[in-house]
């Protein structure tokens, strides 16, 4: 059994999905404690902020040489992800051959653990619209971005760019449709992994299928709440 | 329950062979008893094409006591049709009423292509149990079926997957065609017991690698397989195959 039989093997290649898919799940945990940085102004907690903390610590994953290098592995993820997501969605769609007059529907399989293809492109078009709006102003184009200083460095205030991006509708509508899908598919991607790794035992199916929903949750209702409180200036 | 008659309208798919295109033709099944199975109303309803000269509806069947898993038919959009773990021969025509449409179709995937009309060849099952899945033993004396200790739940457990008859409907129902649950039920029912325990690597290995190549897809875990299965066969045979595998891969010498 050499590694590229393992790997360009069906179980294999689920295999590549789900190590990649936990690892994603991971990197939000990280991105979306870093961004509720900016609820760091609200009335309840600091009003003065003003976005400090969360300028602050964006400033550090991006001035950070191990964060920087970890930002490799977290594209070429993704990256891994999407194109073997397509493939093997290519591969099941074409194992079929006629398709039934009648389809089984909703009868025994959720809707979004069969539309995990269509809520990945859902999310890979957000993606795209995201890292134009903020990962490519922070990393090359500096583009509406100005200079804020805290403690004598000198910082991007991407804060200042989220009020800005978030001040158009649309901009929020998409992001929340971003958030919706993302939703969806971590629903069915977060135990699905669980499985392709082989996990059988129904107590730990059960506890994490509990964390799971709480998790897809938790994580879409955070990233939604960001567009949506800059665009009603419960931040600002 | 009471006993009736019912008239009942069929669609059915019909193809003269796998190089045919294939089409639905629908036909009246009138005075059809509710005590009748499926296949019986199938029986009437052949007598009466052949009385009329015309080619019969072939499909699959052999002990129509639900045990065997030759039959194979897609109704009204289900493998097996409406009731829960049950197999097209134990399908009752009290499942419907008077006046119902029902349309069957035969297995669909490429995998499985259709030999005549609803019956699909399902030699393809055949050649992934050749592959390993079964237990190498020398010939000899029978042993004593207690000499080898086996703990109850996973005896219980390996029982379960055992249950599988190979009827081919986690295919049918999968929107990616995947033999997962039948090829996860024959690897965990031989993997649980002691007996499987030094082929267990080779079998998995070489399973999964025929499966690929007869081209069904891969496993995404919709639970569709476990919903239709006859015999309840658990999705959690699939992680524990998905464990078996990559286990196996990672622990081999080349």
């Amino acid at each position: 059994m050499t590694w590229k039989q393992m790997f360009t093997s069906s179980v294999g290649k689920k295999l590549v999905m789900g190590l990649t898919g936990l690892f994603l799940i991971t990197f939000l945990i990280v991105h979306a404690g870093i961004n509720a940085c900016i609820f760091a102004d609200l009335p309840i907690f600091n009003p003065e902020d003003n976005g400090a903390m969360f300028n602050k610590a964006a400033h550090f994953m991006g001035s950070t040489v191990l964060i920087r290098i970890m930002e490799i592995g977290l594209f070429a993820g993704i990256v891994l992800h999407i194109i073997q997501g397509y493939m093997l969605e290519a591969q099941n769609r074409s194992s079929r051959g006629t398709a039934y007059a009648k389809s089984m529907g909703n009868d025994g399989s959720k809707w979004y653990s069969r539309s995990m293809g269509l809520l990945g492109t859902l999310i890979l078009l957000f993606l795209i619209l995201h890292l134009s709006h903020f990962w490519v102003p922070a990393r090359f184009t500096h583009e509406g971005l100005e200079p804020a200083m805290y403690n004598g460095v000198v910082m991007h205030d991407m804060f200042n760019l989220m009020k800005i991006t978030f001040s158009e509708l649309w901009v929020v509508v998409a992001y929340v449709i971003g958030c919706f899908s993302l939703f969806w598919h971590l629903m069915h991607g977060f135990l699905s992994a669980f499985r392709t790794l082989g996990l059988s035992n129904k107590r730990y199916l059960l506890l994490l299928n509990t964390i799971g929903i709480g998790y897809s949750i938790i994580i879409s209702v955070l990233f939604a709440l960001m567009p949506i409180g800059i665009y009603l200036k419960w931040v600002e | 329950m009471e006993h009736k008659n019912i008239n009942v309208k069929l669609k059915v798919w019909r193809q003269r062979n796998s190089n045919d295109k294939g089409s639905f033709e629908t036909y009246d099944a009138n005075n059809i008893s509710t005590e009748m199975s499926f296949l019986e109303m199938f029986d009437v309803l052949n007598e009466e094409l052949i009385r009329d000269g015309k080619d019969p509806i072939a499909f699959d069947h052999d002990c129509r006591e639900g045990i065997c898993g030759m039959c194979s038919m897609y109704i009204n959009g289900r493998p097996h049709g409406p009731w829960h773990a049950n197999t097209t021969c134990q399908l009752h025509m009290r499942a419907f009423n008077d006046g119902d449409t029902i349309v069957v179709e035969p297995w669909r995937a490429k995998a499985f292509p259709v030999i005549k009309d609803l019956m699909v060849d399902r030699t393809a099952f055949d050649r992934i149990i050749q592959a390993g899945g079964y237990v190498s033993v020398n010939t000899g004396n029978a042993v004593d079926g207690n000499s080898i200790p086996i703990e109850k739940d996973k005896a219980d457990a390996s029982f379960a997957a055992a249950m599988c008859i190979g009827c081919g409907a986690c295919v049918a129902a999968c929107k990616n065609s995947s033999a997962m649950l039948f090829t996860s039920a024959k690897v965990a029912h031989l993997a649980l017991l002691p007996q499987g325990d030094p082929e267990r690597k080779s079998r998995v290995v070489n399973m999964i690698a025929q499966m690929d190549k007869e081209g069904f897809g891969a496993c995404t875990n919709t639970g569709a397989c476990e919903a239709v299965c006859p015999k309840e066969i658990s999705i959690s045979n699939i992680a524990r195959l998905n464990m078996e595998y990559t286990s196996a891969c990672l622990t081999s010498d080349k």
